[in-house]
């Protein structure tokens, strides 16, 4: 059972790479505009 | 369209044999003379054709085929702005709204009209290929606003504006849209929320297992390293994400204001203590899967207010992109050719032209040409003034008529309109903080639930200290106004955003506390309980004669001249034999018609054709002077016939708005700077007493009105001018309405994006409605709070029927709070007249 000593400090560090990574995408201006992007995933490439 | 071709006949049909012909671009039925045989693509006006002209020869047919998919009408009129579009190249212009990134490439961002749909996005971001130069586009859909990236090697600003305008998107400078600050609060606002949920998620994760082991006994290690994992996120959540409300509380008691901060914080701050306290001395209960729920759940609460109150705001904002930029300067030296400048760019002692319609962007001296301005939006008053060379003239102002010259005399922040505006920044400092309703109550909630829990401690403190530790602390997170404080934005959001669909733009979500309770609105008269222009009000004698004024008014530019040809604009048009030799006078127009020597125009022009003008005209002149109209006579063959009454119109749903307002509680009053007589013609038509009425009122005056208040009622101001705009600022709740100043605009707190005075009803509908939600939210809340803490002060709330209760009243008073959305629309309850 102590093995929960290992895995959970391990699954705070998945945790904390979410959070990084949502941060990120903030700070890179993904979620600036939330109404033009899905329209743009429509169109086709050419 | 209209615009580059003549309108079609109205008689023509307006389908072939049956078989519908719809224009290829924008889908509106073809006229039968201009539909080419033989042909596939036709088109309605020439201004279609050459925009799919332009789409087919770029390669972008996909355009249509989108457009179908997304149902939506079609961006149909290619617009024309003409030389306007100079402007783009000129170095203020870059200075102002262009930006280079280091290789070289220049960054604009411009807001376009006319973006509605999907196929709008794919069309302007294709503008690559209609334009070579253009490295790449980025419409944003929601503010209409594209920022393209150029290299200024292959293509000039203009070029690429003329493309966006032929495509039928007119473009202009984005001002006050795209704020790096505002920009980056929201950025900070979603991180704080994203982190205290996955906080307030693995949290409750961790409790989750420690409920489980109060069930089954869990051995000790695992129960100490659950607690202290918690702890660890609690106190994270606390300190990054939950800091906000800490500041938020201690920026109150600062001011002294009460502030639902202040309780929550309360609770936050306890709880955390007394839970690392009790995890350090492995003892007693810990309390963080709560606090960071409650922290999360708050913080999402505030988000979703504050996006609605950034998009009300930002709407209001890319309204001013559409406010001209620029003006005409006459080129000193040469030939006094002209050239298209920014208007910040015009400096003191340039010379200026000024067209009919425009707004004159500076102070200055007319040096040629004769014209008339309407200076309403400055002074309040609605009729236009004549000016001629040497006169002054203010910015702001319109000019009515011809074409002038003027040299500047005062630019920017030295014109009168730019004191103003400094007024309107002090109006703004000196404005009362608004205290909402919820904030009100947090108030004597603090000390209700510190006095309890006072007692409670010393009651429990009688029998066992550390018990009487744990009830306390149990108390106070438990009656944490979390639901409060959840509800209130929500239901603030789902107003503001139900408001904004319906053209009413509020900036912050106080305003519609304030205007549940009844208080004063003064009113501004011109452009808001008026239309702000001219219109004929009667038409006295000879009705058969007016499809002769019509046609000779249609050359003349004056004020009262276009508002006879608006006004009778469905009247028989006449045959060119029946009129000629149509000629504009100083104070009238003359004409040679079939039935006579025509002549339009006062009294004077009268006087001065030697046209006689029978004595019941001179009376009806009078009666009509007295209710502030203007007389305009028509003489045929020396004689007058008929005479107009033209004037100010009151909106038509003036009346009916005011005697809604006033059976809710409100007292009304006018406010203007247009004379007393006009004023008072007003009054009386939409219903108000004479010592409602405030006339002859300056700028400044207005102000005042503000600052005398002594009351405690809510004073909102309702107006639509730059004169307005300092008491605007100044009022409890400043109204902007329709065809206003930016200056207004920007001062006011609700901005009405349509005409006339139902929308303030409306505006106060839903303010009472989401006064009714907030309370019922309140009555719930304080109910759970009062049973949580009678439970508390008994000793029976442990962590886990905390966690059970505390989400339970939250979800209820937001199932209260989306209820909002189900009341009956203000349509419905509009002429039931009064209400409760």
């Amino acid at each position: 059972m102590s093995i929960l000593f290992i895995v959970l400090p391990l699954a705070f560090v998945l945790a904390g790479i979410g959070v990084w990574a949502f941060m990120w995408a903030v700070k890179s201006g993904q979620y600036d505009d939330m109404d033009t992007p899905p329209y743009r995933a429509m169109f086709d490439d050419d | 369209m209209t615009a580059t071709l003549p309108q079609p006949e109205h008689d023509l049909p307006r389908t072939v044999k049956g078989a519908s012909c719809s224009c290829s671009h924008c889908g509106q039925p073809v006229p039968l003379g201009l539909i080419v045989a033989g042909q596939e693509q036709q088109f309605c006006c020439q201004g279609c054709a050459s925009v799919y002209e332009l789409i087919h020869s770029c390669g972008l047919d996909a355009y249509y085929r989108l457009r179908e998919q997304s149902e939506a009408a079609a961006q149909a009129v290619p617009a024309t702005d003409g030389d306007r579009l100079a402007v783009f190249d000129a170095d203020k212009f870059h200075e102002l709204y262009v930006r280079s990134r280091e290789d070289g490439a220049r960054l604009v961002d411009l807001m376009l009209e006319g973006v509605h749909c999907a196929a709008c996005v794919w069309l302007i971001e294709k503008l690559p290929r209609v334009v070579p130069g253009v490295l790449e586009a980025r419409l944003s859909l929601r503010q209409a606003t594209v920022r393209i990236t150029w290299d200024p090697a292959n293509a000039k600003l203009s070029q690429i504006a003329k493309a966006l305008s032929t495509l039928g998107y007119s473009p202009h400078p984005a001002r006050g849209s795209r704020d790096t600050v505002q920009l980056a609060e929201q950025r900070t606002m979603l991180i704080r929320m994203g982190v205290a949920g996955a906080l307030a998620g693995n949290t409750m994760l961790l409790a989750f297992a420690l409920y489980t082991g109060l069930f089954s006994s869990m051995e000790q290690q695992f129960t100490q390293l659950f607690r202290w994992t918690s702890a660890v996120l609690g106190v994270i959540a606390l300190a990054w994400p939950g800091r906000v409300f800490f500041q938020g509380a201690w920026a109150a008691l600062r001011t002294r204001s009460p502030h639902l901060d202040v309780p929550i914080a309360l609770a936050l701050g306890v709880g955390g203590v007394v839970g690392l306290v009790n995890v350090i001395l492995s003892r007693g209960e810990i309390y963080f899967d709560s606090l960071t729920v409650l922290v999360f759940l708050l913080l999402v609460g505030r988000f979703i207010q504050y996006r609605q109150q950034r998009r009300a705001d930002e709407s209001v904002g890319l309204l001013f992109s559409l406010t001209p930029t620029h003006c005409r300067r006459v080129v000193a030296s040469e030939d006094g050719s002209i050239e298209q400048v920014p208007a910040e760019a015009v400096q003191v002692n340039d010379l200026l032209q000024v067209h009919a319609g425009e707004l004159i962007p500076a102070d200055g001296t007319v040096e040629e040409g004769n014209a008339s301005v309407i200076a309403s939006l400055l002074t309040g008053e609605s009729a236009p003034v004549p000016i001629q060379p040497g006169d002054g003239v203010c910015a702001g102002s319109q000019l009515a008529s011809s074409t002038i010259r003027l040299r500047v005399s005062a630019v920017g922040e030295a014109t009168r309109v730019g004191r103003l505006m400094e007024l309107v920044q002090r109006g703004v400092a000196d404005k009362p903080q608004i205290v909402a309703l919820t904030d009100r109550i947090a108030g004597w909630f603090v000390v209700t639930v510190s006095t309890i829990a006072l007692g409670v401690f010393a009651a429990w403190s009688l029998f066992d200290l550390s018990a009487a530790v744990d009830h306390t602390v149990a108390l106070l997170i438990i009656a944490c106004p979390c639901a409060l404080g959840l509800a209130t934005p929500l239901t603030l959001a789902v107003m503001i955003g139900r408001s904004a669909r319906n053209d009413i733009l509020i900036k912050s979500g106080a305003v519609l506390d304030r205007l549940a309770k009844p208080g004063r609105i003064l009113m501004d008269k011109t452009g808001t309980m008026t239309r702000g222009a001219m219109r004929v009000e009667q038409w006295v004698g000879d009705g058969s004669v007016r499809p002769l004024v019509v046609e000779a008014e249609r050359h003349a530019t004056h004020p009262i001249a276009l508002a006879i040809v608006e006004q009778y604009e469905d009247e028989q048009t006449v045959a060119a034999d029946d009129i000629h030799a149509i000629q504009v006078l100083p104070n009238g127009v003359k004409a040679q018609t079939s039935l006579g020597l025509l002549y339009i125009g006062s009294r004077a022009c009268m006087e001065q054709s030697s046209c006689m003008v029978p004595g019941v005209f001179l009376e009806q002149a009078d009666r009509w002077a007295e209710q502030a109209c203007t007389t305009v006579f028509v003489s045929l063959g020396a004689r007058v016939v008929a005479a107009l009454a033209v004037g100010d119109a009151i909106r038509s749903d003036v009346r009916h708005s005011i005697a809604q307002l006033r059976d809710w509680g409100w007292q009304i009053e006018m406010l203007t700077g247009d004379e007393q007589a006009v004023a008072e013609q007003v009054a009386k038509a939409v219903g108000l007493e004479r010592s409602a009425l405030h006339a002859g009122v300056s700028p400044e005056q207005k102000l005042n009105a503000f600052k005398e208040r002594s009351d405690g009622m809510p004073l909102v101001m309702v107006g639509d001018g730059v004169n307005d705009a300092a008491a605007l600022a100044a009022a409890d709740v400043g109204i902007a309405v329709s065809g206003g100043a930016e200056a207004s605009m920007a001062a006011a707190d609700v901005y009405l994006a349509k005409p006339g005075l139902t929308g303030l009803v409306e505006l106060i509908a839903r303010a009472r409605s989401c006064r009714a939600v907030v309370k019922q939210n309140l009555a719930l809340s304080l109910t759970y709070n009062a049973i949580a803490i009678s439970l508390a002060a008994a000793g029976l709330v442990t962590p886990l029927v905390a966690a059970v209760l505390m989400p339970l009243s939250s979800a209820t008073v937001l199932a209260l709070a989306m209820k909002g959305r189900r009341l009956p629309t203000f349509q419905q309850r509009q002429y039931e007249g009064p209400q409760r």
